[in-house]
Parts: structure tokens; sequence; C-alpha cells
């Protein structure tokens, strides 16, 4: 310590000396810095990753889907002003069969020029090569497909091609940036066991499909500068005649829309969650310093007598919380590396990005470092001020005792029927209304944190109660390559094990109100449907109506339109019809953005005969494999999902996120509420240590004097968690809100179990918190206080 | 008004209370082993009220503290009644404060968020027999003051409450330390009138120590301490009434 200041000597005896509570405020501090580092760091890296990927595997700007159209299409499309590339392509749904699994599973097959590389959403190859130009059965098949089922070049796949069953070679593993997220008909999360993407050149799917000479699918890059909605009018305008399904730029490709999603969370979480932290560090540096200046007085007057200024004390003081939240903010990036590590490493399962590796985020560095010393600075600065301005003659006396005083409470605290220790703790509680609002709030602040956090999981089980259950009673879904009369659905309940099923279609439309516009799919259901439900806000059926259009609450809210509002319907299917219809129904459904209609006034609409596009199915459960077997025989069947693979897979996928982050979560909203509690009893024993070593000499036991210690600090706690509770049912609205998108918005549910961990998480890290300072109840000199003056 | 009652317990065959043997308190600071108590003799027997004089550092806080349970002796025995106290454990010495022994501080060590009668029921509460908090702050003559907050009563005030506080779980020995030390005599003498008439009325053992002589003319026995020995025992012809003394 040579050559340091007498001052600073002292600053880092008195950190020394209150390192438990300073190790606290720093825990506190390093959690939500962490929070910021690990939010921010993996947006930047997801960010980073993927705009390097979508560079230079050359993703696309506008994609389009048509039922066929000729070659010669593409160079209409090549003359839109601010086209640079177009590249037109066969896409596929197909069906599979694997050896060992029996569920059907699903691939989107996806052509790639005969001779050469795409052009564009190019090919990342990880193993094998591309496949020969003359050999029509190889592909190279997704990387996470490939690893979910073990798959490797030289392997075989069986897949229905057009109806009829191909055997083909893998000879290559790849990926590319159009399907980060890859999702297969009918699911919310990738499942890479039962949908994979391959790759197989054009002539061999042309062949396969019927589609010499024409494509049904083209993907286009635009000029910089150039407005996509512009270009998406024009692309429309060439396909329809072709049955384009109407064409779409970045945002509304599933698989960027998701990471979008995703990167949207992150944010959410970078904003919200660290402020909780910050918020509540300031508070407890604010209580420690006022408590060290308390136990300072004397010396601050001693130093101010001796000359030194205010400005020099006041920075005296404020480097004591700027020095101790240092440690956190450095602490802070620790953890925050360790945990973006972890989520980035969860992130690459889901998200298939290359190069998806750890980064530092320097913004997220000089962010929470701002917001950390900031909120210090801010906690520490009255009790600073407060201390630069006791003159030195009142400083060296010793403090006031404290005045109690009987007071209007004195009626309502008389508390005869208490015994004396309960009535010193709750005395002490309306004697230091502020100091019990700062503990109140600390306590009510992690299980605010707690309880807005953990409500997802209750969340995530209520969208699967909404979606597999509540509102889908169906155990399969089939989706048919095109339109199809509604013949089909007969014929498909013919298949071995079918009970019931129903017909759906889906149209592609543009939905417009005023000058809101959202591309959507509109859904026909039969107006008494029992396979496919939607619920109303309020948990109620409703039934399609025979005229008008019923909207997820989610596309009312894009629309900016109510029950009984018009909107004008853009259909993009077949004869392109343009049709007012009146909002009939608000509905709720947690994902996507979804439409419905009778399917018959739909069919008339398009001024078709009964039409599906895919149909409902109700099974046997004993015959069930039977079903599988001879569904996937059949011809014009693109995919077929099954409930309860889907359910098992969404429940899989996110069971070890959902452990890592209720971990991740348990853990920092339990700091809080440790360092909270141990913060206050240190206090409370500093201040407090004479006299509750006065009780021990009076004959009180060490666990008596400990409930006065912490009676009140229960009673606190008591009293923040249900407060706690409300404010985290708060902050689950706001951040469900906050991480609402079009693909899924989070209902808030926060189911009473939910309630209850936090309230045992809060209760027993305040515990174990409450025990190390109980400890030192025990080494409380007896003998001293007989002596000493406060 | 006379001295009967202790008379009538020195003439007779005195019970002996408390009783020190040998005692020795050796403290460690550092390098240096300081030897505050070197072999005290000391025996306390019930109803006498003892003042133990000496200077500071003479050693009489020491001696008191292990009297009082609250430290334990290098060597030596102790024994309260029938009960060896030389090694009892933590649990076995609060037990001995908590039903046996009361304390009166140079301090006053009132809780500050409890009136004057809950400072006293704070003790009543974990006592076997006390006496209602009142009727002990009667007894210090404090009657009137028993909704009042420590931060509202004078330092002497306090001490009484503190004493009221002491004995009203009727404790065979009361241990006061400095009790006046921190007063001025006028209101010293009124806590020294509390302690006196609880000697009296409750027959409760006393040792007071002090650095004050005058105090040593209320006792029915004078110690006096030094360098960590007792170096002089006597007995007042007569006790004085604390009114009747002068410091």
């Amino acid at each position: 310590m040579k050559g340091m200041s007498p001052l600073n000597i002292k600053l880092l005896r008195d950190i020394w000396h209150m390192r438990g509570q300073a190790i606290a405020v720093g825990i506190i501090v390093a959690c939500g810095v962490a929070i910021m580092v690990m939010a921010l760091g993996t947006l930047s890296t997801l960010s980073a990753s993927r705009d390097a990927y979508y560079e230079r595997y050359r993703f696309a700007d506008v994609f389009a889907s048509v039922r066929r159209a000729p070659e010669s299409a593409a160079a209409r499309l090549r003359e839109i002003d601010g086209v640079q590339t177009v590249e037109t392509r066969i896409v596929r749904l197909v069906i599979l069969r694997i050896e060992n699994v029996d569920e059907p599973a699903n691939a989107q097959i996806v052509s790639i020029p005969d001779d050469s590389d795409s052009i564009l959403n190019k090919i990342v190859l990880f193993h094998g090569r591309y496949p020969e130009a003359r050999s029509p059965d190889e592909i190279i098949i997704s990387n996470a497909f490939a690893e979910a089922n073990e798959l490797q070049p030289g392997d075989a796949i069986e897949a229905v091609m057009n109806g009829r069953l191909r055997t083909l070679t893998i000879v290559g593993i790849g990926d590319s940036p159009e399907f980060i997220y890859a999702l297969g008909p009918g699911t919310l999360l990738p499942d890479d066991r039962l949908f994979g993407i391959f790759w197989m050149r054009r002539r061999a799917l042309e062949a396969a499909f019927d589609l010499d000479g024409a494509f049904n699918n083209v993907s286009l890059t635009v000029a910089p500068g150039t407005d996509t909605a512009t270009v998406i009018d024009q692309v429309d305008d060439v396909l329809a005649p072709y049955g384009g399904t109407g064409a779409f730029d970045r945002p509304d490709q599933l698989s960027n829309a998701f990471v979008d999603s995703e990167m949207n969370q992150l944010k959410t979480m970078a904003q919200i969650i660290p402020a909780v932290f910050l918020v509540v560090s300031a508070v407890l540096i604010h209580s420690i310093l006022n408590r060290l200046i308390q136990t300072e007085r004397q010396q601050i007057g001693l130093i101010k007598a001796f000359g030194y200024s205010r400005s020099e004390i006041t920075w005296h003081y404020l480097k004591f919380a700027i020095a101790i939240t240092t440690g956190g903010v450095l602490a802070g990036f620790a953890l925050g590396f360790v945990l973006q590590n972890l989520i980035t490493n969860l992130y690459a399962e889901t998200f298939r990005i290359p190069d998806l590796t750890w980064r530092v985020d320097a913004f997220a560095l000089v962010a929470g470092s701002v917001a950390a010393l900031g909120s210090a600075i801010v906690g520490s600065m009255s009790a600073a001020l407060g201390a630069a301005k006791l003159s030195p003659a009142e400083a060296m006396q010793p403090a006031p005792p404290i005045n109690y005083q009987q007071s209007w409470l004195r009626y309502v605290l008389q508390m005869r029927w208490l015994d004396e220790p309960t009535r010193l703790i709750l005395r002490h509680i309306f004697r230091f209304p502020a100091r019990t609002a700062a503990n109140l709030f600390g306590i009510a602040a992690a299980v605010t944190l707690l309880v807005g956090t953990l409500f997802s999981f209750d969340a995530i089980d209520d969208m699967i109660d909404q979606m597999f259950f509540r509102t889908n009673a169906h155990d399969a879904a089939v989706t048919f390559f095109e339109a199809r009369n509604e013949s089909a659905v007969s014929e498909l309940s013919r298949i071995p094990g079918v009970m019931a099923a129903e017909g759906v279609r889906d149209v592609p439309a543009r939905l417009v109100s005023g000058y809101r516009s959202e591309r959507v799919s509109i859904t026909g259901l039969a107006a008494d449907a029992q396979l496919r439900r939607v619920l109303s806000s309020d948990g109620r059926y409703v039934d399609m109506p025979s005229t008008g259009i019923v909207l997820s609450s989610q596309l009312a809210g894009m629309l900016d339109v109510t029950t009984g509002d018009t909107i004008t319907a853009h259909i993009l299917d077949a004869t392109r019809p343009v049709v007012d219809l009146p909002v009939t129904a608000i509905i709720d459904e947690s994902v996507g953005t979804p439409a419905f209609m009778d399917i018959a006034t739909m069919n008339a609409l398009l001024d078709q005969p009964p039409t599906v596009s895919g149909a409902y199915l109700k099974l046997d459960p004993q015959r069930q494999n039977e079903f599988e077997d001879s569904v996937i025989e059949r011809p014009g069947i693109a995919g077929v999902s099954l409930r309860a693979a889907a359910i098992a897979s969404f429940e899989e996928t996110l069971q070890e996120t959902i452990y890592i982050m209720m971990g991740i979560y348990a853990v920092i909203g339990g700091a809080i509420a440790a360092g909270v509690v141990y913060n206050a009893a240190r206090i409370s024993l500093t201040e407090r240590g004479r006299e509750l070593a006065s009780l021990r000499v009076l004959g009180f036991t060490n666990n008596e004097v400990g409930y006065i210690l912490l009676g009140e600090l229960a009673i606190v706690a008591l009293i923040g968690i249900p407060l706690g509770c409300i404010g985290g049912i708060a902050l689950a609205h706001l951040i469900a809100t906050a991480m609402a998108t079009e693909l899924y918005r989070i209902p808030v549910t926060v189911n009473p179990s939910t309630l209850g961990i936090t309230a045992l998480i809060v209760l027993v890290s305040s515990t174990i918190a409450a025990l190390f300072v109980v400890r030192r109840v025990r080494s409380l000199d007896l003998i001293a206080v007989l002596k000493t003056r406060e | 008004m006379t001295s009967s009652s202790s008379h009538q317990q020195t003439s007779a065959d005195p019970e002996i209370l408390l009783e020190g043997k040998g005692l020795e308190r050796t403290f460690l600071t550092g390098e240096v082993a300081v030897r505050a108590l070197r072999g005290v003799d000391i025996s306390l027997t019930r109803g006498e009220l003892v003042v133990l004089l000496g200077h500071s550092g003479s050693g009489k806080s020491t001696l008191l503290n292990i009297l009082g349970g609250l430290d334990r002796a290098t060597a030596g025995t102790l024994r309260f009644e029938d009960k060896d106290l030389s090694h009892a454990t933590d649990a076995e010495l609060t037990r001995y404060r908590r039903r046996s022994v009361g304390f009166v501080f140079q301090f006053y060590n009132l809780v500050a968020g409890l009136t004057a009668r809950e400072n006293v029921a704070l003790v009543t509460e974990i006592a076997n027999h006390p006496m209602q908090p009142d009727e002990a702050l009667e007894l210090v003559g404090l009657g009137d003051r028993v909704k009042h907050f420590p931060a509202q009563l004078s330092g002497g005030e306090q001490q009484r409450v503190a004493v009221a506080r002491a004995i009203a779980k009727r404790p065979q020995i009361l241990f006061c330390d400095e009790p006046t030390g921190a007063l001025d005599s006028q209101t010293g003498i009124r806590v020294l009138e509390a302690l006196d008439r609880v000697n009296r009325e409750l027959s409760t053992t006393m040792l007071i120590i002090t650095h004050n002589v005058g105090i040593g003319e209320i006792a029915d026995r004078v110690l006096r301490m030094q360098d960590g020995e007792i170096i002089e025992e006597t007995r007042p012809n007569r006790r004085l009434k604390p009114s009747e003394i002068s410091w």
C-alpha cells in the first residue's frame, strides 16, 4: 500500500471489512451484467454469423412459389426493375421411409442446377460431393437430418416421389441459408429426425414431378436500395397466370423470421431483465453506504476537520460504490461469457448456422459497465453527499440515539397480545419505513424476476395444450401436393385405421385494411369441423360462420380491425378474386397469424367445386401402424404429420432448453434474494449488535436473539413474496408483449406451482443467506457490550 | 431504618450462593500473556451487598464477567449453589444467566425500540417466576414512566429501568458494572437507592463493581482489587443509606 493515499487505504480496508456485503452486491451486479453480456453477445453472434452466412451463400431477397411456370417466365422476372439475379427451381415435399423410424417423415426436395452449384441459396457442403448431373437418384441431405438419423454419404433412403417409391443415394451432407430453422409441414419446432432438406439435380426432379422445362419456385435478389414491396407486386403480376401464390421477402421467409424472432427475444431480455438487477443493486449500495457513513460519522468529522473538502469526501464514498460495482461488472463479464457459450451451443442445435461460435460483443461490455456503474452512482450519490454535508463538530459527536416514540401507530401497534421480541421486530419495521421498503423492494424484485421469467414454461405448456389438445382433436394431418377434389377426403377415410376425416383448404391471400396489408394463409374449415377448431379469447369454441372471415387476435391487431369491420382479401390462387369480407369473429391462437373461413364459402368465392388441400384425420389407436404403412403409398400426398410425434418432438426439443434456462433463472433470482437478505441482516447486526449482545448477557439464547434479528426480514419476505408475485405477473405481461412476433405469441399463463417454486427458491436462498449472518450472532462480544457506549 | 436484614445474615451462619476459588484469567494478546486474574478466592452469600473497588485494569470487570457467566476462568473453580460452572457449556452459561443472574450495565443497554415496561417485560417473559414489569418499575420509582421509550428518559431514569429489568425476574444475584459510572452524583444516588431497596426487600445478592470508593459505604462488605488480586476485605460497621454518602 506504499504510495497510496491514506483515504484510499481506508477505502480498501472498508471494503475488506464489509466484504460479505460487497460480495452480495457484486453478485447481483454480476448477474445483471452477465445477462446483458449473454443476451447481447449471443445476439451479435447470431446476427454476425447469420449475415456472413447470408452473404457468402447468397441468401435470396424475394421468394415465390407457383403451380407450374414455363422457364420463359424467368426472363420476364429478370426484366423487373431492381432485380439482379433470378434462379428458378423445383421445390417439393416428399414422404420418406427411414429405417427404424415408424412415424411418417418428410423431406423438402430442392433442385440445384444440372451442371453447376446453385446461384442463390447456395449449399455449404460439409461432407461428400454434389450429385452427378446424369445420376437421377443422388442427393445431398441437410446436416441436422443426417445427424439425427445417423446418415452418411453412401447410405440410401427411400422417398415417395409423385406416388412412386424411389431409393435415393446420399452423396453429400450440407446446409443452406434458406433453412437455418427448418420446419416440417404443420410443426412449430424443428424435428430433425422427421424432417430434412434434400437437394437434387434439376433434371431428375423435372422428370420425377412432370415439370419438364418448368419451375414451381423462384428466388431472386434485388439491387441494394430497391423497394422489395414494388418488386413483389411485379413478381406476383408475372407469376399470377401460372398459379403464383404470392411472392414474399426475407421478413416473411420462415427460417429467417424465426431467427429474427429469436433475436428480438434476446434484445428484449437484454433490455428488461438486467434493469431489475441494477435497480436492486443500486438500492443495496444505497443502504450499505448509508450504514457505513453512520458508522464513520466521527471519522468523517475528523477528516473534514483536517481540511478535506466536500467533494473529496463525496468522491471517497462514491469510489466505494464504484469499486464494489467494478468487481461485479468484471465477474459479470466472466459469467456472461460462460452463459453466452452455453446459450450459443443451445442455439447451434436449433439454428443451423455454420461458424455459430462464441464471440465477444464490445457493445455489450460497454453498455453493461455503463449501466452498472451508472446505477451504482445514482444509488450512492445521496448517501455520499449526505456524508460530505456533515459539519465536523456535529459529526464528531456520537449519532443521536434512535428515537422511538408513541405515535398514531400506537393504537395500531399496542400489540398487547404479542411478546416483546415480536413487538420489537414490528416496531423496527415501522421505525425505519424507508429501509423496510428497500428490503421489501429487494425481495419483491427477486420474486418478480423469477415469476416474470419462469412463467414462460407455463406459457409453453399452455401453448402445447392449446395447439395439440384444445384446438386440434386430430391424430394426423395430411397435406396434398395441390388442391384436390373433396372426394380425396373420402378416399383417405377408407385407409385402414382412419376413423374420421375432415377436409381443409389453405389458400394464400393478402388481406388489406386501409393502408395496412398482411400476407397470410386463409384456412377453410367445415362449419361443423370437429378435428380442428378455434377458440375465442375467453376459451369458447367458435364455429365457422357461413359468411365473412375469422381472424386471430394477432392478425386483427396487425390489420387494426375488430369484429364487424370489413377487410379486402386478395386471394392469391387460381382466379385471384378480390373480395370484401366482414370480420365475423376474433379468435385466440398462439402460433402464427392465421385467418379462417368456412370451406364452402371459400370454394364458392374461388368459383371452384368442393376442393381441399389437406385433411385432418382421427385414427384408431389400435391400428395406427397399419395407417402409417399405407398412407405413404397413396399418390398426391406431400406430407403427413402425427400429433403424437409432434408433441413428443416439441417436448423433447424444449426439455433441455427449459432445464438450462430454469436453472439459470433460479440461480440468479435466488442470488438477488440472498443478496438482499444478507445485506439487510448484516446492516441490522452492525446497528443492533450491542443491543443483541445485551440480550445475550441477559440470558437470551442465540436462537432467541437470531429471531429478533431475522424476524423482521422474515416478515418482509412474507409480504414481499406476494407483492413480487403481482409484479411478476405484470412483468410476464410486459415480456410476453415485447416478445410477441408474427410467428407466435406467448400466452401469459402463471401456474400456482410456478408461484410456489418461486416462493421456495426465494425462501431457501434467503434462509441460507440469513444463516450466514446468524453464525455471527454466536460471536457477539458479550463483554465489550458492558463497557462500551455506542 | 436499620440494616437488620443484612446483619441477620452476617451474624447467622451465612449460606454461600456463589463461590470462586483460585480463579485465574490470562489473556493472550499477540506474544504477550496478560494475567488479569491471579488466583482470586471469592464467595457471595445469600442476600448480601458486596462492593468491589479497584482502579481501571485491576481485574474487577474480568472477575465480574467470570462470576456472571460471560467468560470462563483459565484456572480455578466456580460453583453456584451446588452446580459446578467451571466447565459449563455455552448453553449452560446462558441458562445460568437466564435463570439466576441479573445484570446492570454502565451504559444501561436498554432496547431503544421498546418502552420502559416492555424492556422489563423482555426479561420477565423468559423468566420462571418474574414479578410484574409495572411492579419492578414501581420498585425503582418509575411507576409513572412505564410507557416512555429510552430516548424519552434521562440517564438516571434509563439506568433505573435497567435495574428494574435486571431484578424483575427475581434473580438470585445481581451484577452491576459501574452502575453510576455514566451519571452525575444526584442521579447516581437515586440509582443506588433503587439497588439498596431491591437488596433489602427482595434479599437479592448484589455485586457492585465501581472505582468510586464512596459507594463502598452502602455495602455489607467491601473488596478491593489490585493487579488481579483481592488485596483487602472490609466490613463497614454500619451500612449507610445511599442518601448519606457522597462522592
